[in-house]
């Protein structure tokens, strides 16, 4: 039950960051990757924002255990490969063209009208998908 | 312009907090992506609760500041051959790279996960030459 309370917390105050920080407007997140048009730096403050307490909070984690149990996250992968390139390029592709990207994408679901709810469905679409995706660029792989 | 770029750092603060409860509370990492792909593939199983109650505050919280007198125009292509290939793009590319601007972005970063500087790196660069092609060279955006 509190492990659901503070999750609801937590996406909440996230749904509150984005609305307030201006990245549940695509021009916003557009204009921050249109570096030929009317550049808007608003994106970067936000990273920055958002980065500085996420740093303490890693900090946090050393030699302590989550308040509501289990355990923290194992260390970060060290290894990179292929579909991380792949699918990174192909997420700033969605990104770049829409303006939209997953947590802006729910945030915006409940008043942002039909072009949000037919965003969201091709998302979830290509979610589906995504493990067939990834299995055929398994098979190129082990081909080349 | 100022006004934005405090907005900006003061929600960006604010996403950085959610993020660092989601983490020492729960022990998970804020990624939207993930959240949500761990639903829909059905690999969520014992985390299902959470994450819709994670979900649930993400799309009701903004909903009721859309009904305030705060701004919450999103701007967003009215055409459906931009949403479709986006979304199928944003949802397909978040998994198959297992994270998104707020998996890799924020929580990645903040850990010096090398994994999370690469794919933010190509997804912006991604993202940039995307926006720069479709809206100077084709004019689709």
């Amino acid at each position: 039950m509190y492990r659901m309370i503070s999750s609801l917390f937590a996406g909440s105050v996230f749904g509150l960051g984005l609305m307030l920080s201006g990245m549940t407007d695509t021009t916003k997140v557009q204009g921050w990757l249109d570096v030929f048009g009317n550049w808007d730096p608003t994106l970067a403050f936000v990273m920055a924002g958002a980065i500085v307490p996420m740093m303490m909070a890693w900090r946090l984690t050393e030699h302590r255990t989550p308040v509501l149990g289990g355990s923290f996250p194992n260390p970060a992968n060290p290894e990179l490969g292929r579909n991380l390139v792949i699918g990174s390029v192909l997420f700033g592709m969605g990104w770049g063209l829409s303006g939209l990207c997953p947590g802006p994408a729910m945030a915006t679901l409940g008043y942002g009208g039909w072009p949000h709810l037919l965003f969201f469905a091709a998302m979830v679409a290509g979610m589906r998908v995504a493990p067939r995706f990834r299995e055929r660029l398994d098979m190129i792989g082990a081909k080349g | 312009m100022e006004a934005d770029w405090i907005l900006g750092l003061i929600g960006g603060v604010l996403i950085g907090l959610a993020g660092s409860v989601y983490l020492l509370l729960n022990g998970r990492v804020m990624g939207a992506s993930g959240i949500l792909g761990g639903l829909i593939d059905g690999r969520a199983q014992g985390t299902r609760g959470e994450k819709l109650a994670f979900l649930a505050g993400l799309i009701l919280v903004p909903t009721l500041i859309s009904l305030t007198p705060i701004s919450s125009n999103t701007h967003v292509s009215t055409s459906a051959f931009v949403l479709i290939p986006a979304g199928l793009f944003v949802g397909i590319g978040t998994r198959l790279a297992n994270g998104c601007t707020s998996g890799h972005g924020v929580c990645g970063i903040s850990r010096f996960s090398l994994r999370g500087i690469v794919a933010t790196v190509f997804y912006i660069l991604s993202g940039g030459l995307t926006v720069v092609i479709a809206r100077h060279l084709i004019g689709a955006i």
